[in-house]
């Protein structure tokens, strides 16, 4: 039996409250409120109480998907981010940088949204970067 | 944010989390806080048991609402003039700082011209607010030693919002609640990363720290930390994304972990535009309404399957860390996107997500004093410029940002559709407290999903009774845009006349009914605000 409990910060408002994640054998199974936070303080809302749950749901993405005759069908990594990269140089070269847009998210860490942003100035070349949090 | 940003020169919550339990006066409009920032809910209580005064000004009846000293349930979209009329009210009897106002602000006269106007009696007939509440609400906040006013999306999501927000701004200043401990003006942030995404740069016309990307200084010395050209063309907003996909324009959207089918107005016009797209790549970790329409789905990792930082509503930088590997083939979103890069041709070399960070403390003045290590315990707050530095609480303390906290003279202005006979029902829209905006995640914790499993429309017990609804039963909601069916929640928590809706529910997605007429200035979606026709489904 493995248990152990990992430090982090909740995925489910901006309040961004810190707790331990619980795992046993590889699967997350509940979570822990951290005392010395100085937000939450020990404290979590419901939400924060079963943030675990969505993590290993059956219905998670775990593989590649690619339209193939409308549909999509599972690939492996190489073809789908092959075909991404092709299909982004495609248009770029076809209508320009600015003919691409991107949007990045509030859910994904720091470390990505610098590396997203970045990579749509940067390598694409257009400031068509927003994210839905406007909203 | 564009509101905030441009009065005190930054859109952030001026203050902590924590240090509105010692504000002596908290005035809240547009946020169901206990269902939205529950933990900041619970300091509001805090200060309320500390003796503080309540201010609620919210259209429902709200749980905070319950234990103000005052609430206001004003009309739809009126928030201008509720609160120019709480500003005349506190020049006309000299609550007013003037001593602030000289001291560490300009425009003050303009604001003054435009205030004369707004009588209680006035702001009264257009906000449907007794005059005596209007003056009782001034004389709370004004005469507070350490007023604060936290606002969410209640004040943002309007054709106005842009408005809306320089107006609270105002209302800090000429009472020179502003810049102290426990006093300030606290935007709520929605999701969980809104402020690290927009400190990143996740914006149209900013580089990561704000940069203007219009600048030539900043693009030369991101053009030299990148090794690239960049552009100086600031770029398109979500909304014009979306009619630039419609009309042909933009050919391709990348989407990280959103999923506007549920979140944007209009989702009739988001689903035609995601579907005129030649290329559409959805990056997340379920396959959402949006994720079904890409051409390509690259699964992502979530929270607990990663290293990183979030950045809380706050301004705290904070560790998100590992806990088990990423499920099935998933991978984290950083190394998706390095892939990318390096297959397109411009190399991306990360090992780790602190190897990103060490270059976002590099390139982002406020982020310089930011690392890993420093980040173990409690995290540190931005403006945090170098490695020595501890962090900062407040903003403002004895000089705005900009310099001089700058006045904006507002007139009010209706909402861009207002209810006539054929839609007679102010429709808004909001969240409950168990779900998150569209539900991605929470829908998918069994536990949050049974707690409220449908989408409801809450109907004042006068106007169902007038339309012969019960609790429970089936009603059609239609607007210019869309129609729905919902089920009737009959309830006292809306006014008359008034109609709220949760928008997390696919089945029944409020979005189908609003409004995408824009805020001019920051390009938000009038989503809290449309008329509406309700009839009973037989
Ligand atoms: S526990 Fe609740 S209040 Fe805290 S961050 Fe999570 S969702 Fe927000």
């Amino acid at each position: 039996m493995d248990y152990r409990t990992v430090l982090t910060t909740c995925t489910h408002c901006g309040c961004g409250c810190n707790f331990y994640l619980e795992v046993l054998d590889g699967r997350v199974i509940g979570t822990i409120p951290c005392k010395t936070s100085p937000i939450n303080e020990g404290k979590l809302c419901i939400k924060g109480w079963n943030v675990h749950e969505f993590i290993q749901s059956k219905k998670r993405l775990t593989q590649p998907l690619l339209r193939k005759n409308g549909e999509l069908t599972e690939v492996s990594w190489d073809e789908a981010l092959d075909f991404t990269a092709r299909r982004l140089k495609e248009i770029k070269d076809a209508h320009g940088a600015d003919s691409l847009a991107f949007l990045t998210s509030a859910r994904v860490t720091n470390e990505e949204n610098y590396l997203f942003q970045k990579f749509c100035r940067a390598a694409i070349g257009t400031n068509n970067v927003d994210h839905c949090a406007r909203l | 944010m564009a509101g905030l940003a441009a009065s005190f020169g930054s859109g952030a919550m001026t203050n902590s989390i924590a240090e509105l339990e010692d504000s002596d006066c908290i005035f809240i409009i547009g946020s169901n806080t206990t269902s939205s920032h529950p933990l900041v809910a619970t300091r509001i209580f805090r200060a309320k048991q500390k003796g503080a005064r309540l201010i609620v000004a919210d259209p429902r009846r709200i749980q905070l609402a319950t234990m103000a000293d005052v609430h206001v349930r004003h009309n739809l979209g009126t928030d201008v003039a509720l609160l120019n009329g709480m500003m005349h009210v506190i020049l006309k009897e000299g609550w007013h700082n003037q001593g602030f106002i000289d001291e560490r602000t300009e425009g003050f006269e303009d604001l003054k011209k435009v205030l004369d106007a707004y009588t209680p009696e006035k702001a009264a007939e257009i906000t449907g607010v007794s005059a005596d509440d209007i003056i009782k609400m001034a004389e709370y906040y004004a005469k507070a030693k350490a007023g604060s006013i936290v606002y969410c999306m209640g004040i943002t999501q309007h054709t106005t919002g842009v408005d809306n927000v320089k107006t609270l701004a105002n209302l800090s200043m000429i009472t020179g609640h502003i810049g102290r401990e426990s006093t300030g003006v606290n935007p709520l942030r929605g999701q969980n990363n809104v402020q690290g995404a927009c400190d990143m740069g996740g914006l149209p016309n900013v580089y990561p720290a704000y940069l203007a990307v219009t600048d030539p200084n900043n693009q030369k010395k991101f053009e030299s930390a990148w090794n690239a050209k960049l552009s100086d063309k600031v770029g398109l907003t979500v909304s014009e994304m979306m009619s630039g996909l419609s009309h042909g324009q933009l050919k391709a959207l990348y989407i990280l972990g959103e999923n506007p089918m549920v979140s944007d107005p209009d989702t009739a016009h988001v689903e035609k535009a995601l579907k005129a797209a030649e290329l559409l790549v959805v990056q997340d970790i379920f396959l959402t309404p949006t994720a079904q329409l890409a051409h390509v789905v690259l699964p992502g990792a979530s929270f607990a399957e990663k290293d990183g930082t979030f950045s809380n509503t706050e301004r705290r930088v904070m560790r998100v860390r590992k806990a088990i590997d990423p499920v099935g083939n998933a991978r984290p979103d950083w190394e998706i996107i390095k892939e990318i890069s390096n297959r397109f041709g411009y190399p991306m070399e990360y090992e780790t997500p602190e190897e990103i960070m060490k270059e976002i403390s590099s390139v982002t003045p406020s982020y310089g004093g930011i690392t890993y290590q420093r980040l173990e315990g409690e995290g540190l707050q931005w403006p945090c410029p170098t490695t020595d530095h501890p962090g900062t609480r407040f903003l403002h303390k004895d000089k705005f940002v900009r310099g001089k906290g700058l006045f904006y003279a507002i007139e009010f202005k209706p909402p861009a559709e207002v209810v006539d006979e054929e839609f007679p029902f102010w429709f808004t829209t909001g969240r409950v407290f168990a779900h998150y905006h569209t539900g991605t995640m929470t829908r998918n914790c069994p536990t949050l999903d049974s707690e409220i499993h449908e989408g409801f429309l809450e109907v004042n017990p006068g106007d169902a009774e007038g339309l012969g609804l019960r609790h429970g039963d089936a009603v059609s909601v239609s607007s210019r845009r869309g129609q729905m069916t919902a089920k009737t929640m009959v309830t006292d928590r809306v006014d008359k006349g008034v109609v709220f809706m949760p928008f997390h529910f696919i089945e029944s997605s409020a979005n189908v009914l609003t409004n995408t007429a824009l805020d001019p200035v920051c390009k938000i979606p009038e989503l809290k605000v449309c008329a509406v026709k309700l009839e009973k489904v037989a």
